[in-house]
């Protein structure tokens, strides 16, 4: 993850680009196989924002329908991913801003001077809990504290943490430079951590304390 | 360049994704080797990083992508994407 990579135009002979000019000439099924491999960052997109899941999909639907109809007017100066992603994007911002439910961006430059930027410091917690997740509420804690981040923050952790879209692809979705990505990314992250060390130590210890005892009720 | 802790957490994020210039990584080095609390937070961000990026986290609806592909067909079926 270097977050450098450069906002890449895709090469007019790419399987992307010949997969969009054969749909243009016809073959409208291949659209299918255009959006399958972004079919998981576009829900997670769109669920960063509306927060709820029936919502993120009728957001990702309307967004794919969106992009089929306007196909043409990609013009490959982006990458096709970026171009469906801001698509995604709009649409969900659309719906809240429809509902009234849009969270002003001053209102987040607000709290982003008055938040506490203190990572919480925990020398005990350094593993990797990826075993645990099979467990929901370690899930529940990560969704829990994701939503409470500004909308903002959470639009950037989204994209390039749980998306791992590069530094300047996100800057191009969000319409933003690169460096208030890094400013809102590095709060994001720490607020994060502030949040969910101290919940995750926990949690992971709990779980290796129960295996123990579970080893030893099967002895 | 001896930095403070402070000075260090400000830096974690571009620290993790190696944006830092060379000189000033070589600072935030020197004092991670030392400062057990900035490793610390160094280590436990890094892994809330690798944590939501794990698919487990963030799962998609059961048959999210079967509904989505239903309702795609109808369009494809009747509609020619717009003239550019």
């Amino acid at each position: 993850m270097t977050g450098s990579d450069a906002v890449g135009s895709p090469a007019q002979n790419s399987p992307e680009a010949v997969l969009i000019a054969s749909i243009l000439a016809g073959e409208r099924e291949k659209f299918h196989l255009l959006i399958m491999p972004y079919e998981g960052q576009l829900f997670r997109t769109a669920f960063a924002l509306v927060k709820n899941e029936e919502e993120a999909e009728d957001v990702v639907q309307d967004a794919v329908l969106k992009a089929y109809r306007k196909l043409a007017s990609f013009r490959g100066d982006s990458k096709f991913s970026t171009w469906l992603i801001a698509i995604t994007l709009n649409e969900a911002r659309g719906r809240l801003r429809r509902e009234n439910r849009v969270m002003i961006d001053s209102l987040d430059e607000r709290r982003e001077e008055n938040a506490d930027f203190t990572p919480a410091a925990l020398t005990d917690w350094r593993e990797i809990p990826l075993a645990a997740l099979e467990r929901k509420e370690i899930c529940a804690m990560v969704h829990q504290a994701v939503a409470e981040l500004p909308d903002t923050y959470r639009e950037i952790v989204t994209l390039r943490d749980v998306e791992e879209c590069s530094v300047n692809d996100t800057a191009a979705i969000l319409g933003i430079s690169v460096a208030l990505v890094k400013v809102r990314l590095h709060r994001a992250r720490l607020l994060l951590q502030k949040k969910l060390a101290p919940q995750l130590r926990k949690a992971t210890k709990d779980t290796s304390k129960r295996s123990f005892f579970g080893r030893l009720s099967w002895l | 360049m001896a930095l403070n802790c402070r000075h260090v957490w400000d830096r974690i994020s571009d620290y993790i994704d190696g944006t830092l210039d060379p000189q000033v990584r070589a600072d935030v080095e020197r004092h991670l080797a030392t400062c057990e609390i900035c490793s610390a937070v160094l280590d436990s961000t890094r892994n809330i990083i690798i944590l939501m990026a794990d698919d487990r986290v963030f799962e998609l609806p059961l048959d999210f992508s079967k509904r989505l592909h239903a309702r795609l067909d109808d369009v494809l079926q009747h509609e020619h994407p717009e003239p550019a």
